[in-house]
């Protein structure tokens, strides 16, 4: 009944899950709002799902909402990124 | 062959990614890591835009276009103090994007689901919806568009239960028979309504829990998302999305001593009564611009506390400006930063650091509170219920447990603040009455900048 594919994608999640506690446990608190932003940016990723549903012609249910979709990700990306660089171009060390 | 080089693609992204997240570890390699993550993002897109299925790009480049245009001025314009906002926000955006993709796969395929694709759409669908909704409410409060203060009424916890048992149920249902279409959108509408009312009577003070928790909601849903449409490189980003905001309402619980069902459940932030007869009856001791430009002048080191209300009063700028006349005294300088200090995890940090303070002058909690046993003088500016000594003394205060800064262990601290009003938590602060406390009266900015001033003649 359940897709070995998704246990494949089970074994990824779970492992990416244990990995994202060591790498995020090691981020200097200092930068936890940075960090809010960059991990943002990241999911943003879901863009790379929703170019394929807006631009595969599913149908025009399918591309209306793949269409919003670009743009909500699209502004997760654009303005995660933009905003993690301006905030960490503040922080400085003293002279 | 074009499959297998866009699964190649998307590992490089993921590894930059991570890459790129190990970077924030430290201030000097923080932009550079970013850009490794840029550099990923761009590879995964670039490469997804070759994928075989892709027919027409009109509503492709349409979007990008769009969210460019959206996403940009929102990211160079905000003040700094309006950051928790654009973040709950963007929790919104992400959501929104996986909800209405999974509503997309579940019109295309409906009937034809196995039971498995069903539950995977059903739960991204329904995780998408709720992060969506509540997310908005998360930044309609931090905005002020919403009241801050926690809305609550009678059966709350026992109505939001029920909701989510219903929506658990009707994702059984679709389990039981994929092609029930109303099973489906009345899931979304019930998880939307979900979204909404768990964020409802959270009050403005759990704010940067629930940014964190939302953070791992958002990085869930993307993680579902990749499941439904199998799709590693957004299970990965997911998955460290959602344990990067797991891993931040954690400590956000922990620097509240609260758990957090007691966050989510618990509808902190109201002011509670006090037992009457206990207050206003200890005197303290006021002092002047000019007796509080003495001490700070003739101290070897100042630690500033700020809290914020420093913030809401735009007084970081002018708090810099007296920490400058203090170092050219001489004077050592440092800053002590509780982690709620702000209105998101590392908040004040970035407000302090917008306002040209080192980011070596800034100690969290743990570095600072060993330090001010040798501290001269602490200047709290803004900062109430995170200085408070009840969440150490008083068992009976809410806040009891609390972690907070002990500035009290100085030799000698002055307090600015607009008057005697208790705080957020509408709690009364011990410290205020103490034998080595000094309260000045005022604007925080006003009296910073009259404090720089007197030091500078």
């Amino acid at each position: 009944m359940i897709d070995p594919a998704l246990i494949g994608d089970l074994y990824v999640f779970v492992l990416a899950g244990f990995l994202g506690y060591q790498v995020i446990s090691r981020v200097s608190p200092l930068l936890h709002t940075p960090l809010m932003s960059a991990t943002n940016a990241i999911s943003g990723i879901s863009l790379v799902g929703s170019l394929v549903v807006a631009g595969a012609g599913y149908g025009p249910l399918s591309t209306a909402l793949g269409f919003i979709a670009v743009i909500a990700s699209t502004i997760n990306v654009v303005g995660g990124f933009l905003i993690t660089d301006r905030i960490l171009k503040m922080f400085k060390a003293s002279r | 062959m074009q499959r297998t080089l866009l699964q190649l693609f998307y590992l490089l992204s993921a590894i930059l990614f991570i890459l790129g997240l190990r970077g924030l570890s430290h201030p000097r390699t923080a932009r550079r890591g970013m850009f490794l993550a840029e550099l990923g993002m761009l590879l995964a897109i670039v490469g997804t835009l070759f994928h075989h299925e892709i027919l027409s790009y009109r509503w492709i480049v349409a979007g990008l276009v769009l969210g460019t245009v959206i996403g940009a001025p929102l990211a160079l314009w905000i003040p700094m103090t309006a950051v928790p906002q654009r973040t709950a926000l963007s929790h919104s955006f992400g959501a929104l994007a996986a909800a209405l993709i999974g509503i997309s796969e579940y019109a295309r395929h409906g009937a034809q689901l196995g039971a498995g694709r069903a539950v995977v759409i059903g739960i991204e669908v329904m995780l998408g919806s709720l992060t969506f909704t509540g997310s908005l409410m998360a930044a309609g409060k931090l905005q002020g568009t919403i009241r801050g203060f926690p809305i609550t009424y009678r059966g709350q916890n026992f109505g939001n239960l029920a909701l989510l048992g219903g929506m658990v149920g009707l994702v059984v249902a679709m389990a039981l028979m994929p092609g029930a279409g109303a099973a489906f959108y009345v899931m979304v509408g019930l998880a939307l309504v979900f979204g909404v009312l768990l964020v409802l009577p959270i009050g403005a003070a759990d704010m940067p829990v629930v940014i964190a928790l939302l953070n791992s909601y958002a990085g869930l849903t993307d993680a579902a998302m990749g499941f439904m449409l199998d799709n590693k490189i957004q299970i990965i980003t997911g998955s460290l999305d959602g344990s990067s905001g797991f891993i931040l309402s954690i400590l956000m619980c922990r620097a509240m001593n609260r758990s957090i069902t007691n966050v989510l459940f618990g509808a902190f932030g109201q002011v509670k009564e006090l037992p009457a007869g206990e207050k206003a009856t200890k005197p303290v001791r006021q002092t002047t611009v000019e007796e509080a430009a003495e001490i700070l002048g003739t101290a070897r080191s100042v630690v500033f506390v700020p809290g914020y209300g420093m913030a809401v009063s735009q007084a970081q700028h002018r708090v810099r400006e007296l920490a400058d006349a203090l170092k050219k005294k001489g004077v050592s300088v440092r800053y002590g930063i509780h982690p709620v200090a702000g209105r998101m995890p590392g908040h004040m940090n970035v407000l302090l650091a917008e306002a040209n303070v080192p980011y070596d002058e800034l100690y969290d909690m743990d570095q600072i509170n060993p330090q001010f046993a040798e501290t001269d003088v602490v200047v709290v500016v803004g900062a109430n219920d995170v200085v408070n000594p009840a969440a150490k003394r008083e068992r009976a205060s809410p806040i009891y447990g609390m972690p907070i800064l002990e500035v009290e262990k100085a030799r000698v601290v002055i307090v600015s603040k607009r008057s005697l009003n208790p705080g957020f938590a509408g709690i009364d602060n011990g410290l205020y009455y103490n034998d080595n406390t000094l309260m000045l009266f005022g604007d925080a900015k006003d009296s910073m900048i009259k404090l720089a001033n007197a030091l500078k003649e």
